[in-house]
């Protein structure tokens, strides 16, 4: 199971400490971009070891590529809708600390 | 060799940054560290030859994703602003919950034994891609690559709708 010298764990290994990495930033963080870059971090692994398997595990078939791509638009997606309700919680509130902002109606 | 070290160096710089990213005060150094975690992903999809997806992966995300991200910190905080740090048994309690998620997980994978499927390879230069996104049956993606182009309108559509001042309510009032 190793093509061009590099086993497949190495490649889960990296996208699992990232992916906590990730959880931890978004455990820890009070600004609402911070968590959003949190949230990007995870999916970024989630991407690495879709590509990892795909090229090792199967790679007579396209599926982790693919699903590479779809999880990368969906994360555009994400992040314009996110930036734009921040962005409308900044002109409420003034401030995009969670902390700050915990009314449901302004 | 080349290839053993090339990968560890983009591993490293990956693990590094993904740490800055996370711990760092200064949010718009936090979107920079993002910026390099992001395209040394690249360099690993271009390690596996995947060199479509290598490019989507700098120019959606490290060019897209990353300036929406410091468009809107300079729009939503000053430079010189710092991040609050959380308290410190917030900072406990969640580093204690990723170790445990880390090391359980590696665990688990590391126990198990892969098999792979052992074809020959399918191309995936930007030709075979473009044939397999509009063609259906088993290799063909034109339902997910349909099923996104709707997500990506109405994300647009959405994005504007929110984002918007809404001046419009005075004028009809």
């Amino acid at each position: 199971m190793m093509t061009q010298g590099i086993p497949l764990y190495y490649f889960l290994i990296i996208s699992t400490l990232m992916f906590f990495i990730g959880v931890f930033g978004f455990l820890t963080r009070r600004n609402l971009i911070t968590m959003l870059m949190s949230i990007e971090l995870v999916l970024n692994s989630v991407n690495i070891n879709f590509v990892a398997f795909n090229s090792y595990l199967v790679p007579h078939r396209m599926q982790g590529q693919f699903f590479s791509l779809i999880v990368i638009a969906v994360a555009a997606a994400e992040a314009a809708v996110a930036i734009a309700i921040i962005i409308n919680i900044y002109r409420n509130f003034r401030s995009i600390e969670t902390d700050k902002v915990n009314e449901m109606k302004y | 060799m080349n290839n053993e070290l090339m990968f560890f160096m983009l591993s490293a710089v990956i693990l590094v940054f993904s740490v800055l990213t996370v711990t760092t005060r200064k949010i718009l150094r936090a979107a920079v560290y993002l910026l390099f975690v992001l395209v040394a992903t690249a360099g690993l999809y271009f390690q596996l030859n995947y060199n479509f997806l290598a490019a989507v992966q700098l120019t959606v995300y490290a060019g897209g994703i990353v300036v929406l991200i410091i468009f809107s910190i300079l729009l939503t905080s000053h430079i010189s602003e710092s991040a609050p740090m959380a308290s410190v048994a917030r900072t406990a309690l969640a580093a204690l919950a990723a170790v445990a998620g880390a090391v359980l997980t590696l665990i688990t994978v590391m126990q198990f034994s892969f098999q792979p499927a052992g074809l020959p390879p399918v191309g995936s230069d930007v030709k075979n891609v473009g044939r397999a996104l509009v063609s259906y049956g088993i290799d063909g993606y034109a339902l997910p690559f349909e099923a996104i182009s709707i997500l990506l309108l109405a994300a647009m559509i959405g994005a504007i709708v929110v984002a918007r001042k809404e001046s419009f309510n005075q004028s009809s009032k």
